[in-house]
């Protein structure tokens, strides 16, 4: 199978990820599924004074899912969560150097499954 | 590290034996295979001696009935189309299992574009062809039915001969792509009673851009590339000598080394199989005794396929896998869901192909390897 030419950040992200794991009591949850290709993706945040202050994720996908889950949440840390709702898909694909052009549909993914956990911690702080 | 390559269905070596023997015809050539003067002569004679090595790999009657190709995509095409083609007289019906190469399903369907019935034959859980199936689906009509001797993603290998006897019964011809079991297992056309089958230069160590199609003595087909006359008018174009005497010289070394190497290469495999069968929720795909030698094909819940390529790259260890991620067309092997394998569930596959280069010594780190490889994407995995 022919190796699909991942940047160095991006192998760098996929062998050693930051971030992995679940937040137990978290503020905000998201879960996303990636239609295309069947993957999943569960990020977990907290936040306090509006600034995500830990924030955990698990990913079922392929090295390039993997890279930008754990690309996202270094991008998110420490952030106010309106700015973090703008991080784009292709913010966190330029942020690892570039993804091939098949693969940028997983960058979706991460950025989807931050946003969907945002999301819920606002919906839950109304 | 030591590099350990696992991915011999992919890509092979060529063998340096085989190496030797044809540089000189790259290098010096021996002129125009077609011309009459004697340089030209040389390379016919070139040609004739790699027809009869490779006719002997496959026990054909005769070395006339090997039909040089650029590999086995081609010869696949020229098997399916050009019989269709030529004995249209006798009906439009086409069949396939449905795990054959894309190289066999793709053609099909381009004839049923035109105007043929093309259906595809199930196979069971372990990729072995459902016969009653075949017999009931079979007409007078049906000209081509093509199922590959075994295959390259769960290493089974197909009941050839009685697929034969049944497709026989109905006047068809049987093609048989044997681009996975040529070189592996013994294979015999006479004895089988094959009418069309597929070699591949490079699955048996030669090189790459060529392959071979037999077809029995009787057999018409209809060129699908015409054009000089070459190969008794099936495939016209200046023969490609490197690449004919090479594949000849790698079919000669692989008929005498082929019960050798397949009981030294299936002992490793079967040592494989037993040590990753001990990781968690592991299961072997494809068949567990009728398959081929070299071949051991898992699938792993919880986890995707292509980052288990990725980090067993970082073992300098290459394998293989059929996930969705890893496709061009981000679908899941049509072969693992042929054999009833859920989307999820073909995504956490891993195929490893053996060859020259692997060794019983390998056998500690390649499972060290896959455990770990494992255990850590499972760690990241939310299922
Ligand atoms: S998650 Fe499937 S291609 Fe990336």
């Amino acid at each position: 199978m022919a190796q699909i030419g991942y940047s160095k950040k991006v192998m760098e992200h996929f062998m050693k990820p930051k971030n992995v794991g679940e937040i137990e009591n978290p503020d905000g949850y998201g879960k996303v599924g990636n239609p295309v290709c069947g993957d999943l993706m569960e990020m977990y945040i907290k936040v306090k004074d509006d600034i995500i202050t830990d924030i955990k994720f698990k990913t079922f996908g392929c090295g390039s899912a993997i890279a930008t889950s754990s690309m996202v949440t270094e991008m998110a840390k420490g952030m106010h969560v309106d700015k973090a709702l703008e991080i784009t898909r292709s913010d966190v694909a330029t942020e690892l150097d570039g993804l091939p052009p098949q693969k940028m549909h997983c960058s979706n993914l991460a950025a989807d499954a931050l946003h969907k956990a945002i999301e819920d911690y606002k919906s839950k702080k109304k | 590290m030591e590099n350990i390559y696992l991915d011999h269905a992919a890509w092979l070596p060529v063998d340096t034996r085989v190496l030797k023997f044809a540089e000189g015809f790259l290098k010096n050539g021996v002129g125009n295979a077609s011309a009459l003067y004697s340089f030209g002569l040389a390379g016919k004679k070139v040609i004739e001696e790699a027809r009869e090595k490779v006719a002997k790999l496959i026990n054909a009657e005769s070395e006339n009935c090997i039909v040089f190709t650029s590999g086995a995509t081609e010869s696949n095409n020229l098997a399916i189309k050009g019989t269709a083609l030529r004995n249209i007289k006798k009906g439009k019906k086409l069949k396939a299992s449905s795990i054959e190469h894309i190289s066999v399903l793709n053609p099909m369907k381009e004839l049923q574009k035109n105007g043929y019935e093309f259906n595809t034959i199930s196979v069971d859980s372990t990729g072995i062809l459902n016969l009653d199936e075949l017999e009931r689906s079979l007409t007078k009509e049906t000209v081509v039915t093509s199922v590959m001797y075994a295959n390259n993603e769960i290493g089974t290998i197909e009941p050839i001969r009685e697929i034969s006897e049944i497709v026989h019964k109905k006047g068809g011809y049987l093609h048989v792509d044997a681009t996975a079991a040529a070189g592996r297992i013994p294979i015999d056309v006479q004895n089988d009673r094959i009418d069309l089958l597929t070699l591949s230069s490079n699955d048996i160590y030669g090189p790459q851009g060529t392959g071979a199609l037999y077809i029995k003595k009787g057999v018409k087909l209809q060129s699908v590339l015409p054009g000089g006359g070459q190969e008794r008018g099936l495939r016209s174009g200046t023969e490609n000598l490197f690449g004919i005497a090479g594949m000849g010289e790698a079919a000669r070394i692989a008929k005498n080394e082929i019960a050798q190497e397949s009981e030294r290469l299936g002992k490793i495999r079967d040592k494989l199989i037993i040590e990753i069968l001990r990781i968690d929720e592991s299961f072997l795909t494809g068949h567990p005794t009728q398959r081929l030698p070299h071949h051991a094909s898992f699938r792993f819940s919880r986890i995707e396929g292509e980052s288990i390529l990725l980090n067993m790259d970082m073992y300098n260890i290459q394998v293989s896998t059929g996930s969705a991620c890893s496709s061009k067309t981000l679908e899941p092997s049509h072969v693992l869901l042929a054999i009833g394998l859920k989307h999820e569930e073909a995504h956490g596959s891993m195929v490893l192909t053996l060859g020259h280069s692997n060794s019983i010594e390998q056998i500690p780190k390649i499972t060290k390897a896959v455990k770990e490889t494992v255990e850590r994407l499972r760690g990241l995995s939310p299922l």
